[in-house]
This record gives C-alpha cells, sequence and structure tokens, in this order.
C-alpha cells in the first residue's frame, strides 16, 4: 500500500535537489563581489523607503476576503460546466442554491456597507 | 396496562393538589396583598382538594363498575437499576379508593373550615403573612396522603409514608417560634421534633421490613409480594414475622401505638385544622392502612398478628386511662385519638379487617368533628377574652397568661356557643358509642371479633371503651355545663358559617356513619365493597349480647360522669372531683403515667450523656489533650531537642526543605510557563500531547 | 435527478436545513430590524430553533442514511439534535438581556448562533470523516467570531483569535487524521473505513489517523493537554456565548467522537482503548486539581468543564466491548444531559451576577448571596452539589450511570480516579456555597426574566429528574447508533 506513494517520496526528493543543486551551486562556485548597490532589494528597481510593514486600511482586506469568496465561485463553476449536461436539472438547482448562499453574504455585506470606500 | 373507565384520571388525584400549592407559593404573596386575597388563597386550597376528591369519587364509581376488580394506572418508570423494577403506578381497588374518599373528602370539608379558623388564628398570633403558608402545607399533605393511599408498591407507599410525615412535622410546627399560648418559645418546634423523631424510630422499621422484603421475596410491588409470600412462609416462617413485626414499629410510629404514642399528644401544637386532618382522621390512619393492605403477609403469621392485636388493645386502654386525667381540650381528644387507633390496630391485628376500616372511616368523622368543634369552642374563648382585654382597656387581663385549651377555664359554654355545643353533643355520643350513631356500629363490630377469637383482647376493649364514654362525658360537663369559671368563657362567641357549616356536615356523617355497613342481614355493604380486595371476609350478624353490654356500659359510664361533674359543676380553681378517690392512679394519669420522663432518663438523658462522654472525655481529653498534645507535640519535642542539634538541622533538614520549596517552585514555574496566556505555549502542550499518544502507539 | 440526489436525502437532515435556511433568512432579515428592535432577531432565532426541534421530534424513531451514506438519521442522533437545540434555545435565552446589558447587542449574533448548531446537528449526523470536517468548521468558525463579539474589550477579542488560531492548529490534526485514514483505507466513509481495517490492511496508518482524530476532537471537548485554550477563551468570550460553547461544543465533539470510534474503528480497541483511559484520567485529574486555586468564577467553571469532559470521557473508555458498549453510550449521553442542564443553570447565575466591565466575577462577589437573593443562591447551590455529584441532583444520577458503566467495562482503578476525583471538586464547587452563605457581602443581582427564567427551569430540572431518571435514562438507552 505504502509502495504506491513512492513516486511522490522520490518526486519530493528530486525537487528539493534540484532546488537545492540550482541555488546552491550558483552559491558556491559563483564569483562573489558584494556592493552596495547590488544589495538593495531591487537592484535596478526604485529605493524602498520607510517601513516594509505599513498599516493598510482595513477595507483591503474586506474586499479581499469578498474577492475570495467570488474566486472559489468561478473555479467551482468551471466543473460544473464541464458535467452540467450530465447533471441535468440537478446540476442547476445546486448552483442556483450555492449562488444564493452566496448572494445573501454579499447582500448582507453590501447593506452593512462593506462595499463603501469611505 | 387496559384502561377501566375513569382510570386514567388516578395521577391527578396528586397533581391537583400539586397544582393547587403551586399557585398559592407562586401567586400567594400577590394575593396576600389584595382585601380578597386570604378568600382566594383559602378557595384554590379548597378547590384543589375539592378536585381530588372528585376524582377519587370518579375512580371509586370506576372500581365499582368493574365489580370492585383491581385496575390500575402507570404513570411512567421510576427505579430500574438491577433487579430492581419500579414503576409510579397507581393502585385502584376498592380499599385504596375508600381511603382515597376518606381522606379528600374530610380533608376537603377541613380545608374550608380552615378558610375561617386560620383567617383568626393568624390574627391572634399577630402574622397574617404566614395564612399563605399554611394552605400551601395543608395541600402538600393531601397530595402526599393521595400517594400514600394509591401507591401500588411498598416504596410508593413509603414515598406518601415520608411525605405526609414531613407535612406533620411542619404543620406541627407552623408556629415554629412560640408555644400553644402564643408566647415566644421554641415549644411548638421542639413538639415538632419530637414527632418527626418518634416516627424516624418507626420509619427504621419499615424500611428494615422494606429491605427484607426485597430481599427474601423479590419485589416491592403489592401483588408480587403477596404471590411470593406463601412459598417463603413455608420454608422460613421466621423471615414473614421478621417483616410483619418490623412493620408493626413503623405502624407504631405513624399510627401513635405503644411504644411511639408520645409525638401525637404534643402535635397539638399545631393549629386545629391540622389536629384534626392529620393528627386524627387521615394520616395517623395510615399505619392501619397499612397493615390492612399487608393483610396476605399478616394472614401467613398468626403471632404476629396476635402481637398487633395486643399493641392496639393495650394502647387502647392505656391512652384512654390517661385521657381522663387531662384538662387540656384538646390533649383529652388526642389521647382519645390513641386509643380509638388501638381499637383499628387491634381489629386489624385480630384479622377483622373490615371492622378496622369501618372504624377508620366513622372516626375520621366524628373525631375530625371533635377536634374541629374543640378549635371552635377555643377560638370562641380567645374571641371572648380579646373582647375583654379591649373593653377593659389594659387591665389585669393582659398580664395573665390566659389559656384558651384549659377545660378548667371553660364551663357553661351551652349557652354562648349553642351551634357548637350541639355539635360537639353528636361527635362525643358518636365517639363513646351510643345506638345509632356512626361509632356505636363500627366500634362493636371490632368487639364482636374480639369477642369471637381473643377473649382477652375484647376485655380490655371493653374496659377502654367504658373509660372512652367516661371522660367524654367529663369533657361534656366541664365544657359545657355548669358556669363559667372564667371570664372569657362567660363572653365566649360563636364561630362564623364558614366554620360551623362543615361542622353540619361530619356531624351528619358522624350520625349516618353506621349506615355503610349496617349489621343486618341484606346490608354490609362495606364487607362486600372491601371483600373484592380484602378477599371475601366473613359476615357477622349483630350479636345483641356484646351490642347490649357495651351500650349499657357507655350509658353507665356516662352517667358516673355525670355523678361526679355534672351534678355539682367544678367551680375556678377546685381540683379535680377525682383525685381524691382515686389518689396516686390520678396523678399518675395526670401526668400521662411519666412516660415522657421516663423515655427523657432512660433515652434521651443518657443519649446526651454519651455524647458528653465523646465530646469531652474522648475528643478533647482524650485526642487533643492527651494524644495531641501529649503524644504527638511532646515527642515532637523531644525529637526536636535530643534528635536536631545543629549539623542535623541545617545539614538534613534545611536543605530537605529548601530542595522541597525548590521543587515546588519549579513544578508550579513549569506549569505557569504553559498556562502563561501565549497561543504557542498552548500549541505546544497540543503538539506535545501528539508527540506522546504517537510515540506510544509506535513503540508500543 | 434522483442519480443523484432523493428526498429521503433531505428528509434525513431536514432539521439542519431548516435551520440554514432560517438562518440565512434571518442574515437578511436582521438588516431591516433597527437596532433598537434586535430583541426581535433573538425571538426569530428561538423559534427557528423551535421549529427545527420539532422537526427533530417528529422524526424521532425514524432511521435512514443520506447523500450515498454520508450522513445518518437515528436515535443517537435524534437525542443529540433534541439536546443541542435546547443548549441552542438556552443560548438564546441568556443572550437575549445579557447582550443588551453589555451593550453588545448585534442581530449577527443569533444568525451565528443558528449557525454553529447546525454545524453540531451535522456533527452528530455524520458518517463520513469529510463531512465531520465540514460539520466542524460549520460550529467552530462562527464560535470563534462570537467569542470575539465584544470587540471594544481587549479579552474578549484575544479569546477569539486565541480560540481561532488554537482551534485552527487542532483541526489541522484532524484533517492529517483523516488524511492518513484515506490513506490508509481508501475510504472516509466509516462502512468504507470498517470494510477495509477488517479486510485486514495496514493498521499503524490507520491507528495514527485515528489518534489524530482523537486529538481534533479532545481540542473541540477540551480534555488534557489540548485544554489549554478554555480558560482564557471561557474568561474572555460574553458570558453567554460561553455557556452556550461550553455546552454545544462539548456535546458535538463527544457525539462525533462516539460515532467515529463506535462505528469506524471497532478493530482498533486495543491501540484506542489506553489512549482513551489515560485521556480521560488525565483530563479528570488535571482539571479538578487547577480549578482549586482559581478565584474567578468563570475560569473556574471553565476548569470544571475541563474536568467533566474527563468524566464523559469515561463513557467511551469501554467502547470496544460489545456488552459494556450500550449502556456505557446511555450513561455517556445521560450525562451530556446532565452536564447541560446544570452547565446552563450556572452560568445562568454567572450572567445574573455579572456587571458591565468584567465586574462581578470573582467568587469574593458572591459573598452573602444568599441573603440578598434566595432564589439565585438555592439554584446555584443546586448547581454547585449537582456538578460534584451530590444527592439529590441530575449530576449525582450521571455519575452514577457513568461508574457503573466503566466499572463494568472492567476500569475500576478509571472509577476510582473519578470518585477521588470528584472528591477533590467538592473543595473548590462548596468553596462557592460557603461564600452564598456564610460570608458578609453586598451582592447585586440582575434580573432580567429570560436569565431568571433559565436558572430557576434548570435548578428544577436538576433535582426533578434526579428522582425520576428512568425515563430520560430510557430514552438515552433507546438512542442506539444505527450500523450501516
Amino acid at each position: 500500500m505504502l509502495i504506491e506513494y513512492i513516486a511522490i517520496a522520490v518526486l519530493l526528493v528530486l525537487s528539493t535537489a534540484v532546488a537545492l543543486i540550482a541555488v546552491g551551486l550558483g552559491t558556491i562556485f559563483g564569483p562573489q563581489k558584494k556592493s552596495e548597490a547590488k544589495s538593495m532589494p531591487y537592484e535596478s528597481g526604485m529605493s524602498p523607503y520607510g517601513e516594509g510593514t505599513r498599516r493598510m486600511p482595513v477595507r483591503f482586506y474586506l474586499i479581499a476576503v469578498l474577492f475570495i469568496l467570488f474566486d472559489i465561485e468561478v473555479v467551482f463553476f468551471l466543473p460544473w460546466a464541464v458535467v452540467f449536461r450530465q447533471l441535468t436539472w440537478f446540476g442547476l438547482a445546486e448552483m442556483v442554491i450555492f449562488i444564493t448562499i452566496l448572494l445573501v453574504g454579499y447582500f448582507y455585506a453590501w447593506k452593512k456597507g462593506a462595499l463603501e470606500w469611505e | 396496562m387496559e384502561t377501566h373507565g375513569f382510570a386514567f384520571l388516578a395521577p391527578w388525584l396528586v397533581f391537583a393538589p400539586v397544582v393547587g400549592l403551586l399557585i398559592n407559593i407562586i401567586f400567594g404573596g400577590w394575593f396576600m396583598k389584595q382585601p380578597w386575597g386570604e378568600r382566594a388563597i383559602g378557595a384554590i386550597a379548597a378547590t384543589a382538594s375539592g378536585a381530588a376528591f372528585v376524582v377519587s369519587a370518579l375512580l371509586a364509581y370506576t372500581v365499582f363498575a368493574g365489580h370492585g376488580e383491581l385496575a390500575r394506572w402507570t404513570l411512567g418508570q421510576w427505579i430500574y437499576i438491577g433487579d430492581l423494577k419500579l414503576d409510579w403506578t397507581f393502585r385502584l381497588d376498592s380499599l385504596s379508593t375508600t381511603m382515597m374518599l376518606v381522606v379528600s373528602g374530610v380533608g376537603t370539608l377541613i380545608h374550608i373550615y380552615a378558610i375561617g379558623y386560620m383567617h383568626e388564628d393568624v390574627r391572634f398570633k399577630n402574622d397574617i403573612p404566614r395564612y399563605q403558608r399554611f394552605f400551601v402545607f395543608l395541600n402538600l399533605f393531601i397530595a402526599a396522603m393521595m400517594i400514600l393511599v394509591s401507591g401500588d408498591s411498598y416504596m410508593m407507599l413509603f414515598v406518601g409514608w415520608e411525605g405526609v410525615g414531613l407535612c406533620s412535622f411542619l404543620l406541627i410546627g407552623f408556629w415554629y417560634d412560640m408555644d400553644t399560648l402564643g408566647r415566644s418559645s421554641w415549644a411548638n418546634s421542639n413538639a415538632a421534633k419530637k414527632a418527626f423523631i418518634a416516627n424516624r424510630v418507626g420509619d427504621f422499621g419499615f424500611l428494615i421490613a422494606g429491605f427484607l422484603m426485597f430481599w427474601r421475596l423479590g419485589s416491592f410491588q403489592f401483588d408480587q409480594v403477596f404471590a411470593a409470600a406463601p412459598t417463603l412462609a413455608a420454608s422460613d416462617h421466621t423471615t414473614i414475622i421478621l417483616i410483619t413485626l418490623f412493620m408493626l414499629i413503623g405502624v407504631a410510629g405513624k399510627s401513635a401505638q405503644i411504644p411511639l404514642y408520645v409525638w401525637l399528644p404534643d402535635a397539638m401544637a399545631g393549629p386545629t385544622p391540622v389536629s384534626a386532618l392529620i393528627h386524627a382522621a387521615t394520616m395517623v390512619t395510615a399505619g392501619v392502612y397499612l397493615v390492612t393492605r399487608s393483610a396476605p403477609l399478616y394472614t401467613l403469621v398468626p403471632e404476629a398478628q396476635y402481637i398487633v392485636a395486643m399493641t392496639g388493645a393495650v394502647t387502647a386502654l392505656f391512652a384512654a386511662t390517661i385521657a381522663v386525667g387531662q384538662y387540656d381540650i384538646k390533649k383529652v381528644l388526642a389521647y382519645s385519638t390513641i386509643s380509638q387507633l388501638g381499637f383499628m390496630v387491634a381489629a386489624v391485628g385480630m384479622g377483622a379487617y373490615v371492622a378496622g376500616m369501618f372504624h377508620l372511616i366513622t372516626h375520621a368523622f366524628f373525631k375530625a368533628l371533635l377536634f374541629l368543634s374543640a378549635g371552635s369552642i377555643i377560638l370562641g374563648l380567645e374571641r371572648g377574652h380579646h373582647h375583654l382585654a379591649h373593653g377593659h382597656g389594659h387591665g389585669d387581663h393582659h398580664e395573665e397568661v390566659f389559656d384558651p385549651g384549659d377545660m378548667r377555664n371553660m364551663g357553661g359554654l351551652r349557652k354562648t356557643m349553642p351551634v357548637t355545643f350541639w355539635l360537639y353533643m353528636i361527635g362525643t355520643l358518636a365517639l363513646a358509642g351510643i345506638v345509632p350513631f356512626a361509632g356505636f356500629w363500627s366500634k362493636d363490630e371490632i368487639l364482636l371479633d374480639a369477642n369471637l377469637h381473643y377473649t382477652g383482647v375484647y376485655w380490655i376493649l371493653t374496659i377502654a371503651a367504658f373509660l372512652t364514654a367516661f371522660y367524654m362525658g367529663r369533657q361534656i360537663w366541664m365544657v359545657f355545663f355548669g358556669e363559667a369559671r372564667h371570664e372569657a368563657a362567660a363572653h365566649a362567641e360563636e364561630s362564623p358559617a364558614v366554620m360551623t357549616v362543615p361542622l353540619m356536615v361530619l356531624a351528619v356523617l358522624s350520625v349516618l356513619g353506621g349506615a355503610l355497613n349496617l349489621p343486618f342481614e341484606g346490608f354490609h355493604n362495606l364487607t362486600h365493597w372491601l371483600g373484592h380486595t380484602l378477599g371475601e371476609v366473613e359476615v357477622m350478624p349483630l350479636n345483641w349480647v356484646v351490642a347490649g353490654a357495651s351500650t349499657a356500659l357507655a350509658l353507665t359510664a356516662i352517667f358516673l360522669s355525670w355523678w361526679i361533674y355534672g351534678r355539682n359543676p367544678l367551680k375556678a380553681g377546685q381540683p379535680d372531683p377525682l383525685k381524691k378517690p382515686l389518689g396516686l392512679a390520678f396523678t399518675g394519669m395526670e401526668n400521662k403515667w411519666f412516660v415522657d420522663e421516663g423515655y427523657w432518663f432512660v433515652i434521651v438523658d443518657r443519649y446526651v450523656d454519651i455524647s458528653r462522654f465523646l465530646a469531652d472525655k474522648v475528643d478533647w481529653e482524650f485526642w487533643h489533650d492527651w494524644f495531641h498534645e501529649k503524644v504527638i507535640a511532646g515527642t515532637y519535642n523531644w525529637l526536636s531537642n535530643i534528635a536536631l542539634n545543629e549539623v542535623a538541622d541545617q545539614k538534613g533538614i534545611d536543605a530537605f526543605a529548601n530542595f522541597l520549596g525548590k521543587a515546588t517552585q519549579w513544578l508550579s514555574g513549569t506549569t505557569r510557563k504553559f498556562q502563561n496566556g501565549f497561543v504557542r505555549s498552548y500549541a505546544l502542550s497540543v503538539f506535545l500531547g501528539v508527540v506522546i499518544i504517537l510515540g506510544y502507539l509506535l513503540l508500543k | 435527478m434522483s442519480q443523484y440526489i432523493n428526498p429521503s436525502d433531505l428528509t434525513t437532515i431536514l432539521p439542519a436545513i431548516v435551520l440554514t435556511v432560517w438562518a440565512c433568512a434571518l442574515l437578511v432579515a436582521d438588516l431591516f430590524i433597527p437596532h433598537e428592535r434586535k430583541g426581535w432577531t433573538a425571538v426569530l432565532a428561538a423559534l427557528g430553533l423551535v421549529v427545527s426541534l420539532d422537526i427533530t421530534l417528529i422524526q424521532a424513531g425514524g432511521t435512514s442514511t443520506g447523500f450515498k451514506g454520508m450522513v445518518t438519521l437515528d436515535g443517537f442522533s435524534t437525542f443529540l439534535n433534541a439536546l443541542l437545540l435546547v443548549s441552542g434555545l438556552f443560548g438564546v435565552a441568556l443572550a437575549y438581556g445579557y447582550v443588551r446589558r453589555m451593550g453588545l447587542e448585534r442581530g449577527e449574533y443569533y444568525t451565528l448562533l443558528l449557525f454553529s448548531v447546525v454545524g453540531m446537528m451535522l456533527m452528530v449526523q455524520a458518517s463520513d470523516l469529510i463531512v465531520v470536517f465540514i460539520a466542524l468548521e460549520l460550529l467552530s468558525i462562527p464560535l470563534y467570531v462570537l467569542a470575539a463579539l465584544n470587540v471594544r474589550q481587549i479579552e474578549s477579542e484575544e479569546a477569539g483569535l486565541k480560540y481561532f488560531l488554537l482551534g485552527s492548529f487542532s483541526t489541522g490534526f484532524l484533517v492529517y487524521g483523516i488524511a492518513l485514514i484515506f490513506g490508509a483505507t481508501g475510504s472516509t466513509s466509516y462502512s468504507g473505513i470498517v470494510t477495509a481495517a477488517s479486510a485486514g490492511t495496514s493498521s499503524l496508518l490507520l491507528t495514527i489517523g485515528a489518534a489524530l482524530l482523537l486529538v481534533g476532537f479532545g481540542f473541540k471537548v477540551a480534555a488534557v493537554p489540548f485544554h489549554m485554550w478554555t480558560p482564557d477563551v471561557y474568561q474572555g468570550a460574553p458570558t453567554s456565548v460561553t455557556a452556550f460553547m461550553s455546552s454545544g461544543a462539548k456535546i458535538a465533539g463527544f457525539a462525533a467522537l462516539l460515532r467515529v470510534f463506535a462505528l469506524a474503528f471497532p478493530t482498533l480497541t486495543a491501540d484506542l482503548t489506553p489512549i482513551l483511559a489515560a485521556l480521560a484520567a488525565l483530563t479528570m485529574i488535571g482539571g479538578n486539581l487547577i480549578a482549586v486555586s482559581q478565584t474567578n468564577i468563570k475560569r473556574l467553571l471553565a476548569y470544571s468543564s475541563i474536568a467533566h469532559a474527563g468524566y464523559i470521557l469515561m463513557a467511551f473508555v469501554p467502547y470496544g466491548n460489545p456488552q459494556v458498549m450500550p449502556v456505557s453510550v446511555a450513561a455517556g449521553l445521560f450525562y451530556l444531559v446532565a452536564y447541560a442542564v446544570t452547565n446552563f443553570g450556572a452560568w445562568g447565575v454567572v450572567i445574573a451576577l455579572e456587571k458591565q466591565g468584567g465586574k462581578g466575577l470573582e467568587i469574593s462577589d458572591y459573598a452573602g448571596l444568599f441573603w440578598k437573593n434566595r432564589p439565585l443562591a438555592l439554584a446555584m447551590t443546586v448547581f454547585m452539589l449537582s456538578l460534584i455529584g451530590f444527592p439529590p441532583t441530575i449530576g449525582m444520577v450521571g455519575k452514577f450511570y457513568l461508574f457503573r458503566a466503566v466499572i463494568d467495562g472492567g476500569f475500576v482503578w478509571l472509577a476510582i480516579v473519578g470518585v477521588v476525583t470528584s472528591l477533590i471538586s467538592a473543595y473548590y464547587y462548596l468553596r462557592v456555597v460557603v461564600n452564598m452563605f456564610m460570608q458578609e457581602g453586598e451582592p447585586q443581582t440582575g434580573s432580567e426574566f429570560w436569565v431568571n427564567f433559565t436558572w430557576g427551569l434548570t435548578a428544577l430540572m436538576t433535582i426533578i429528574i434526579s428522582f425520576v431518571p428512568q425515563p430520560l435514562f430510557a430514552w438515552a438507552s433507546s438512542a442506539v447508533l444505527r450500523l450501516f
């Protein structure tokens, strides 16, 4: 039984090894000349200012959460669409229920003012 | 169980009074604030009791319509532990429905009477809010008594048995913070405790009987016990005797028989309706009911039957002699009750179950009548006293302690309280056993049975019957005839209709109650009715010799009492005229033959001595002074002086103590490290748990 | 359509479905209820619980499975669903006045409570590990939010966050366990697991999976050593939430544990029984010992709740013994009822005494309560006695059945631990009683009808059921598990 998983184990080991080798070889054998410009986070971009952990308006999170919900809805849509013909009415009913539940939440969020920026 | 007629109503025997008391508990406080509150409370309680009576009547009709066949109604499962399987089942047969009718019928009348009685009583005692409590207790009593008589097993009977015991305790001590005269003291609550303790002794007997029964007969359910008993009696006679005799201890406690009767006279501390309902008509007859119910057991063991009969007979005579020497109107009735209960116990002991039950019923009527009339007299005197106190302003009467129950304060009440007088007369004639009042027929049936079976019992009971007529005559002459020996008696007032009307109903029952079981061809109704439950009982015709003799004796006794007390009425302050001719014997009667003092000396004082010994000698002198102080502390001091020099102290003990302290700190520190409020440590704890569990599984 | 779903699937979980729809509708309806009338939301929520309870009771006696064996309706689920719905009702009753007094009144409270009840009910009915997982999340997430409801108080926020983090952590173990079990047996349904297990597939993976499931449930029911969150969360959460959480989550956790172990892992008895016994013993000892030093009533009751998880766990120990199992399941169910009733009552008393800003929660605040408010003090005494297991209370009867079942199962030492720890517990429970009767103090009590109703009713039940336990025990005994 366990032996069936050997492929996964092999994959795990190999992928880890490849990553380590790729980074490791470069670190060990590559020439390293450190300079101030090179050790900047974005070597050829803007220089960062201020704290990395800035405060963000909480509204971003709200929008993000809502986004994830509907994102998942879409993810659910895709396989559903593939087998839609087999599922027939059951599939349709199921999806209507699913969307209704989502809409209840959406309506709630809307009424509570979660979508208003100010 | 299949359903018969109204059997489904059986739970309402208990529910009806419980509903009544719940209403009065919850809304009573609010009622009491209304002008009509007292009447509402009384009416609700009386209605609840009346509803129980209606249910009883319907159930009795159901049994009657079923030709006396036993019906059961199961409310639900009760105790299922191991082999013990008990349901909460109501048993409906002619015996239980008869008891239900008596309890709820007399109970309802007394509820109505109490509406008027307590209205005045709480005012004389100056505590009006307690009115509500009284009716709650009274309804609780009806509920408990219904459980007692309707139970289908000894266990359920015991629940009711304890329930009525509790109600009796609560009601005797109803005025717990005063004595019978309303003075601040603990006399009433001591009376309640005495009743409770005496009953505990009896209950102990009952419990032992129950345990033996379950052990040897394997059940508490009546029919199963009775079915198993004959087999056991054949192989193990002694056990049945033990069961019945231990049960007798229970009977002696509840039905106030020798040697446990001492609580009943003191129980008169309760308000008069309580004395009438609980301590005369219903609760105290529970013992008689128990023996009747257990008839199939007693019939198996004639030895035990004889002991029961003798206990009853001796009690009947003994209590009657004490009643002759009492001055308190309720005390006389209390000893009379003990004596009459003795008659009943003697009857059921002889196997004359129908006679015993018959006397139980008629006694419930006329003794309730007598007690309630006595209550009416006492209140009448209170009213007279009150009237005087107010009429004369703050005169001498206020200082003097007035006992409205003392017959030496009465006299001549015939004129001031005519209704009560006639009612009391009817009760007296019924109790004395004068034709054709109810008491005659029932007492005669007992004497008849005794004459046939146990001659000794017959003679004892006959003397007791003679004394009964005598002390009742004495009471009538002292209370109602002659001149008032106290101003309060001269100004006594008649009671209101709410009190006298129930009395009239009881009076009618006391006159006609004998019709239940007339000893003539074609009557014997009660015998046939109870025969459905008790098996066919022999029907006995009237024996003219026995009946004639007892009537003649009763008339003689009444004449004798007139000769002593009626011819020359007692004057105020004059000693009892019997004192001189009887001498020491009368002193004995007056002082209840010093039984209470004897019990005090033999049991209570010894008990206190033992307690003192244990507390002072064993606990204090031996355990504290000697063992703790000398042995432990002494040894310790000796050790610390001898053995613990400086080196041992610092190197040994200190190090050890320090180690203990460090260990405790370490332990609590470690524990605290975990319960520190940080999520990471909590997660670590979960993780450690997982590791340990998985480690166990892997390494096992 | 019937190829995928048929009506009997829906009726199997009809009470849960009805409650779900009701909760969704309530969420919307609440938006239109003005803020000063939020009491309506509570009433509507209670109505939904009553409707669901009604359906549950109508369905009593029926058994069926639905959704291809993923959910089961049987006597066991009827009994516990009824208990859960009643708990929900008590939860609403306790919250009704409390949240207004504390200034936390929000319609979401009741919606979340309903969703949590739905999760608990599904957990009771689940006969597939996937459903267990979903139900667990559905019951937990609303509770996380409810615990943090009092956002203005930092302790409440802390409680919610802690509960969330640790809950997720332990759910991780649960999911990992499910994965291992699936790996070992190729199935997540109980019937599939038991078929594969009795066919003799690799048992170590299965055993480890089962142990990890135990960890997940152990967290929900607050068994030692997965209990650390309990005091902090119970103390920080609003008291009405704590009351509901401590009863409801425990009932659901134990129900799922019982069904999983009895139905899916009968073959693992030899491995799991010692672990269960050790957990039970540890939980009883740990909960009761730490409770001794508590001075805050909410923390005290939290440790008491841990200790009681240990007592209930005892009922699981003999699960592999087919003779004893029915009795011990019945004893466990009876004890769950006893605990729920007593617990709601005790928390009701706490609510009656609590004041704004977390005041009135020290045990010393109970001093002199008897002389101030007799019914309340007497009720609290009844609850404390019931938690000790002292007659005449339902707690005594419950412990009696429990100990008997454990002794029948041959774990006498465990029963002894139970008795000894009960003795220890008398110390801290009676301290509350002593405070109420023998100390001087001026406690102030609130008087909200539904709170009074709750503690009054539960106090009566605590006493009355102790006199006639048989009908309830008979019902619990008939609540057998439906095999596949």
